[in-house]
């Protein structure tokens, strides 16, 4: 018991909102040993980071612990108050938070922010405090850090602030550090890069750490032991090679299962019951397309310059049939978006062709696109389905707008009609349509958005990280959703992603974008399995694979 | 430094395109003028049984006799050269009453801002301190009163109280009594003349003089500022980095001073701009009531005697001025948030 530097013992906590009273966390039992580093996984509203931010007393003001309490060597937190809990924050315990770029003081030079927080636990000088943190940015490997000092979040990429946010995080050396998903929204390399230096740093300086992340993957590679939550409950607490072995609880099985891995197909990714309903479909062999036949989508050396600057994209070309699915990878800055908004005709290029079924659309201007007779054959699909649907249109108003302004139906019954069967495609229960967005869910959200986006029956879909803002069981419900609509309806797929296990599974072609350019194409599997440039290497090497967790765990 | 350099561009570019929305403002208060009822001629005549000959006379005097694209002609040549034209009222060339005006309007409407913003600032903050709050309550409807009871009332009612009652407030007529000999004109600021002066019995006559006019506009503006404040505090106060900041226990005052309020001031930056400009024109009330011989109330009195170049002359100036106030905001943006300057 006493070797134990924190135990959380029977934790609620619940917010006081508007519909009453929400219990976040239910029971939350858990024990971290020093220098550990412990995995909290689970899906959103499972109460995780609650759990994280009830430890370091950082709940919002409608949060309260209601029961159990949280021992810190001993101490419990939940009790602490004034002085003894500003001793505890920063210098005993510390916490790094997800969107690093958001979490540092956007107009205050970082080398400050790291001084504050040295200077509050330190009774040093400023120079004294200055130096110490430019030690920080050296042992987070910032390049430069004698620049870098007076540099502004603004001024540094997503991976670069969230080093920043580590090296505010340790600059008191705690004993505890929580990381609630410190790379999520970063590039799989810079992820990889960061928990690499995160791991590094916990084991060099002996702090235990709690990893909160949705990823499973991510937390089998970093972690030992990892506790499952699901709706503010602990379901099972085993290391890696366990959970992944043999999970216990059902929850942790429909979540082994729908995490992509390198082998896993969609079909893998749902449990028996769930795959039921459309399964004659899924399993309908693909229709060989006669040869000769010619390409739906065939794009020559595009290029695009924003004003000034270098080309985002420079001599792309590729080719789609009817009926394909084609994964467009690459890091952030790669290109990959400008690529598919150019295709899908929101933006102008600078140079090259688009040839759609024969028909050169690319010197239509992109604003008035919308009045060409392809405008209903290529849709898009967008990133966040929160920010994605107007917040004051029902579900069946997002639906029908396009068929009202594409298709030119008018209210009434066909419309009623078409906007239920485009419900009743993507799986949208049709009692969810007068409602708003914000009375959906993320899952529910994104069908939406799909629906709309096939309701007229387009032949080319262009999807931007159509399910990055998804946990991962909805993710694996999207992407069968989607390879169904694939097939059903012929529908070709430019799928942009920067989860390559998701493209593997979905794309029969990838490409691969680095700066603008391609750096390689090819049959996915081949091209995973076997990567020709270090580039792609490094991608895919990137990808946490939860198969090969347990043995780096176990190597530990 | 660059970043000098870069703001100087900027604020040169601002200028120069800020010229046509100046002219077009020429143009049309010279139209607006011409259309609205009245005719100076008349009002200026000798008297109300003054002959035709007579008016027609004054009219060619004017220049009105010619059409009016003519008119504008005229009107823009003599802009061009500087010339504001002569008011009928004062007999005075508008530039110069204009300059011996603005400095009172000024200094009258820099005291009743600094005095909303240290009244509003902090009353903001505490508001959001503790949303919900008897506090929080407290703040609003004094800012509702403020907001509810015009100048010219509040203005009353505080010369009933301070001047009528208390006795502890000068008599209200103008920037500063008969009796006391006035410093040598350098900034044209009664109140820092006199310092320079080193008058300091003076300083504190004209500062005395000064407090009622100023607190009866600041009431008025201390509402949206007191909002502003609020609202983007509470922004600031809910971000993801003051809650890094209290991960690492920095101490109260460093959060809600450093991080919290230093981001949430920035748009109070914006609206502080907007209240000046707005109050520099429309405090002709508060002139009114306190005898304050601004240039608010001398545009008024031209207005309603149809003199057309004062009026001209000040909308002209309180255009530049917007202008100004706009750039000078602008720059202070810039300075505050280091996220501007690059764009």
């Amino acid at each position: 018991m006493s070797e134990m530097l924190l135990e959380i013992d029977d934790l609620h906590v619940s917010f006081s909102t508007r519909r009453g009273l929400v219990e976040a966390v239910r029971g939350v039992t858990l024990a971290v040993e020093a220098g550990e580093m412990l995995g909290l996984v689970g899906e959103s509203g499972s109460g995780k980071s609650v759990t994280g931010f009830a430890t370091t007393r950082l709940l919002d003001s409608a949060g309260r612990v209601t029961r159990g309490r949280i021992l810190f060597r001993g101490q419990d937190v939940t009790k602490l108050r004034g002085d003894d809990l500003r001793q505890l924050q920063g210098a005993a315990m510390s916490m790094i938070f997800q969107n690093p770029r958001a979490a540092l003081n956007p107009i205050r030079a970082i080398g400050l922010q790291i001084a504050d927080a040295i200077l509050t636990h330190k009774r040093i000088s400023k120079d004294a405090a200055r130096a110490e943190a430019r030690e920080l940015l050296r042992a987070v490997q910032i390049r430069d850090p004698e620049t870098r000092m007076n540099a502004y979040p603004h001024e540094l990429s997503g991976g670069m602030c969230q080093r920043v946010m580590i090296a505010i995080a340790i600059s008191c050396n705690p004993a505890l550090l929580i990381a609630d998903e410190p790379t999520t929204g970063l590039d799989v390399t810079t992820q990889k890069v960061v928990m690499d230096l995160l791991a590094e740093i916990a084991a060099a300086r002996g702090m235990a750490t709690i990893l909160i992340t949705h990823d499973l993957g991510l937390a089998a590679r970093y972690c030992r032991g990892i506790a499952v939550m699901e709706r503010g409950r602990i379901v099972e607490e085993a290391s890696p090679r366990t959970l992944f072995g043999a999970p216990q609880h059902a929850y942790t099985r429909r979540l082994v299962a729908a995490s992509p891995t390198a082998t896993s197909q969609i079909e893998d990714l749902v449990t028996e019951e769930e795959r039921e309903r459309h399964a004659a479909v899924v399993s309908r062999p693909r229709q060989e397309l006669a040869h000769g036949t010619p390409p739906l989508l065939e794009v020559r050396k595009l290029a695009k310059r924003f004003d000034e600057g270098a080309a985002a994209v420079a001599d792309f070309s590729m080719t789609m049939a009817g009926g394909e699915s084609v994964g467009l990878v690459g890091e952030s800055g790669s290109g990959k978006s400008t690529t598919s908004r150019m295709i899908c005709r929101l933006i102008d290029p600078s140079e090259g062709e688009i040839v759609f079924d024969g028909q050169s659309i690319g010197h239509v201007a992109s604003r008035d696109f919308h009045r060409s007779r392809f405008r209903k054959d290529i849709q898009m699909v967008f990133q966040d389905p929160n920010e994605s649907l107007n917040p004051r249109f029902t579900a069946f108003d997002c639906i029908a707008h396009p068929l009202m302004r594409l298709d030119g139906m008018r209210g009434g019954d066909a419309l009623r009609k078409r906007v239920e069967d485009c419900a009743d495609r993507v799986g949208l229960p049709l009692d969810l349509l007068p409602r708003f967005p914000h009375q959906l869910s993320g899952g529910q959200k994104a069908r939406v958005g799909i629906a709309r986006a096939i309701a007229c029956r387009p032949r080319l879909l262009v999807l931007d990280e159509p399910t990055a803002a998804l946990d991962v069981s909805v993710q694996a419900v999207v992407l069968q959703l989607l390879d169904r609509l694939r097939r059903e309806n012929d529908i070709a797929l430019l799928f942009v992603s920067h989860d390559l296990n998701v493209v593997r599974m979905l794309c029969d072609r990838t490409i691969v974008l680095r700066n603008g350019g391609i750096v390689e194409q090819g049959e996915s599997r081949a091209l995973f399995d076997n990567p020709k440039t270090d580039y792609t290497r490094k991608l895919v090497e990137a990808i946490p694979h939860i198969e090969t967790g347990p043995v780096l765990a176990a190597a530990l | 430094m660059t970043g000098l350099g870069a703001t100087v561009a900027r604020a040169g570019r601002r200028l120069l395109s800020s010229l046509p929305a100046l002219f077009g403002v020429l143009v049309f208060t010279f139209l607006l003028m011409r259309v609205l009822p009245g005719d100076p001629a008349v009002f200026f005549a000798s008297g109300p049984n003054a002959g035709k000959e007579e008016i027609e006379q004054i009219r060619k005097q004017m220049g009105l006799d010619k059409s009016v694209p003519e008119q504008l002609v005229f009107y823009l040549s003599d802009i061009g050269r500087g010339n504001l034209g002569r008011s009928m009222m004062t007999g005075q060339p508008v530039l110069k009453d204009l300059r011996e005006r603005l400095p009172a309007s000024l200094e009258l409407t820099f005291t009743a801002l600094l005095i909303a913003l240290i009244a509003a600032v902090p009353l903001g903050v505490i508001a959001a301190l503790k949303p919900g709050s008897l506090v929080d309550h407290g703040v609003r409807l004094f800012c509702a009163l403020g907001v509810c009871v015009p100048t010219f009332v509040s203005g009353l009612l505080l010369i009933y109280v301070f001047y009528y009652l208390l006795g502890l407030a000068p008599d209200p007529t103008g920037r500063i009594d008969v009796f006391t000999s006035l410093p040598p004109q350098r900034t044209g600021f009664l109140s820092i003349d006199f310092l320079l002066a080193g008058d300091i019995e003076g300083w504190w006559a004209a500062c005395k003089q000064l407090i009622l006019p100023a607190v009866s506009m600041a009431l008025f503006v201390i509402a949206p500022l007191a909002r502003i404040t609020r609202a983007s505090m509470l922004v600031s106060l809910g971000s993801d980095f003051v809650r890094t900041a209290r991960s690492v226990g920095l101490s109260w005052q460093k959060v809600v001073v450093t991080y919290a309020l230093r981001n949430a001031i920035l748009p109070v930056i914006t609206i502080a701009g907007i209240v000046f400009s707005t109050m520099l024109g429309a405090n002709v009330l508060v002139e009114k009531v306190f005898s304050w011989p601004g240039v608010a109330s001398y545009a008024l009195d031209a207005l309603l005697s149809s003199d057309y170049a004062p009026v001209q002359g000040f909308v002209l100036l309180m255009a530049g001025i917007f202008v100004l106030v706009n750039l000078v905001v602008d720059i202070c943006y810039g300075i505050a948030d280091p996220r501007v300057s690059i764009g």
